[in-house]
């Protein structure tokens, strides 16, 4: 495409120095914050006591395994949805999911966790002498809360469909479909051989949606009660203002690392299948 | 999954094979895909949102508006005024600089800029909550590092204000007005330029009656968005100011905690019932406008 050149006008440059600045000074203040103590000079303290710090990692591995479960329940209920949308061409299934799926949106994670509260205190207030009352004392396993699984969902719902529903708009899901199946595939081989494969991007990205969603939150944990990772940094900020602040520096890191890896991911496997069906063309 | 996979794409094929049938036709198996979903929904979402619609208009067994009222009065109705004047206050800014931003990096010959500052922003739209409130108080806190190199604090400055938790929800909201808009600003067409400029329309003419409007739902879209992220942040105040700035979301974290008064639950309950309302105001004035974007934009 011919695009217009601009000049380099100031303004341009005005933009993105005030804007790098912006971004720039608070990583390079949380740096300097951690690494030159007062009255200790310059030390990587704050960084080598992450680890032995108290509650770390159990606090850590109970994110990932949050974020890890949402990722997959998300996309299991997400998946088949979409694609049936685009497999139909259902008009109106195709709107009451958008409907469902732009929901969580409307209701804020604080006011979410309070209408999960009251949910939960029918547990010992109505229901303790049924059979259900051991499911709401399951799902509340502080080790590992599956509730915070359920309410992740709920809030990762829109991005994941969101991204989901893109990703089958840019590929024509119901030719691929129809060719794999006259060529003889079986459902589960056209599915897991042709479709999917062809939604990498999508998955990645719903995928990396949802897990910076769930690393990173804090409300409805700490108003559940449950300790995953955010809510031990704020603990842990009581002791320790200096290992707090290299904790949240270290979880950018982890965030960015989290997308470079998605976005590696999905352009290399994107150019092995695009070399390997160049490769089947000139056959 | 496969199992509702399989069952439900016989049935799509079928329509597949037969498209004069595909329209006004029922299908039941692509609902039957559907339907875990709908199901966890259902329950995880429909079953709290009654609960707390339940609970918000019931006053002592019986059903009212008491709980509603009391949550527009006082302490409460300042910490929702506090709430919406943040997020539009803070939206507003930071979709006239996200804009910029996108246009200055949309507009600029090197490729490396635009891949570097829209990878920034997807990582930074995404660095909310409480890291991002320990990043600030380490930088521009009372103790922080900008703060006292300066001497900040003598001319008054505070992050523990509304323009202290403004300048932080800054840090995420421009980037996703950037990720939001700048696809947008890729839509607009070099013709649509070129052909103002032949025109012999100025650069801002071409911006008034040509790039605006065309970006327009666009950017109203980029606000309701933004302006939904920081009517619903609570991580970043939470832990960051405390209860100096009054906002609803800590209010109802409060409320729910107990740590107000006991048996403020209901209260809660109809605090939150206020802040789907405003999100669904918000919300209602961007739909219509959705559609018209796509038709430019597409």
């Amino acid at each position: 495409m011919a695009r217009l050149t601009y000049p380099l006008r100031p303004w341009r440059g005005a933009v993105l120095l005030i804007a790098g600045i912006y971004f720039l000074v608070p990583l390079l203040a949380s740096l300097v914050f951690t690494v030159d103590v007062p009255g200790q000079g310059l030390t990587l303290e704050s960084y080598t006591q992450i680890f032995s710090a108290d509650g770390f990692t159990a606090a850590l591995l109970r994110s990932v395994g949050l974020a890890l479960c949402t990722v997959a329940l998300a996309l299991l209920l997400t998946l088949p949805a979409a694609l049936a949308v685009r497999l139909s061409g259902s008009g109106r299934l195709r709107a009451v999911l958008e409907v469902v799926c732009t929901l969580p949106l409307v209701v804020p994670p604080v006011a979410l966790v309070a209408g999960l509260g009251t949910v939960l205190k029918w547990g010992p207030d109505h229901l303790a002498t049924t059979p259900l009352y051991q499911t709401f004392v399951a799902i509340q396993n502080p080790s590992f809360p599956l509730v915070l699984v359920f309410a992740y969902v709920v809030m990762a719902l829109p991005f994941v469909y969101r991204s989901l529903d893109a990703g089958l708009r840019a590929v024509d899901v119901r030719t691929l479909v129809e060719a794999a199946r006259d060529l003889g595939a079986s459902w589960p081989r056209a599915l897991f051989a042709v479709v999917l494969p062809n939604l990498r991007t999508a998955l990645l990205n719903a995928s990396f949606l949802a897990l910076a969603l769930v690393l990173g939150e804090f409300t409805v944990a700490s108003l559940l009660g449950f300790q995953p990772f955010a809510v031990w940094i704020v603990q842990a900020s009581g002791d320790n203002a200096q290992l707090s602040v290299a904790v949240s520096l270290l979880s950018l890191l982890l965030t960015w690392g989290l997308l470079l890896v998605v976005t590696g991911l999905a352009r290399t496997r994107g150019t092995r299948g695009a070399r390997k069906s160049r490769k089947k063309e000139a056959v | 999954m496969t199992l509702t996979t399989t069952t439900s794409t016989p049935a799509a094929v079928t329509a597949v094979e037969r498209p004069t049938q595909r329209r006004g036709r029922r299908r039941p198996g692509a609902w039957l895909a559907a339907v875990p979903l709908l199901a966890f929904v259902a329950l995880a979402f429909g079953v709290p949102a009654v609960a707390m619609l339940n609970g918000a208009l019931s006053v002592d067994g019986s059903y009212g508006l008491g709980n509603m009222s009391q949550s527009v009065h006082g302490a409460y109705w300042t910490a929702l005024l506090g709430s919406v004047k943040l997020a539009a206050t803070t939206a507003a800014i930071a979709a006239v600089l996200g804009l910029l931003l996108a246009q200055a990096v949309v507009t600029s010959r090197g490729k490396a800029l635009r891949e570097a500052v829209l990878t920034a922003s997807g990582v930074l739209a995404n660095f909310g909550g409480v890291p991002l409130a320990f990043a600030f108080v380490a930088t521009l806190g009372n103790a922080g590092v900008i703060t006292t190199r300066l001497g900040l604090a003598q001319h008054g400055w505070s992050l523990y204000s509304f323009w202290g938790l403004a300048l932080t929800y800054l840090y995420f909201l421009i980037p996703l007005m950037v990720l939001t808009v700048a696809p947008a600003l890729d839509g607009l067409r070099p013709q649509w330029r070129e052909a103002a400029r032949s025109s012999g329309a100025s650069a801002w003419q071409y911006w008034r009656h040509v790039g605006v409007p065309v970006l327009l739902p666009t950017l109203l879209g980029g606000f309701v968005l933004l302006f939904g992220s920081a009517f619903a942040a609570y991580a970043t105040a939470a832990s960051m100011v405390g209860s100096s700035v009054p906002l609803v979301t800590m209010q109802i974290a409060d409320a729910l905690s107990g740590n107000v008064l006991v048996g403020q639950e209901n209260v809660a309950l109809a605090l939150s019932l206020d802040m789907v309302i405003v999100a669904l105001l918000v919300m209602a004035v961007h739909l219509p406008l959705q559609r018209r974007s796509a038709r430019w934009l597409a």
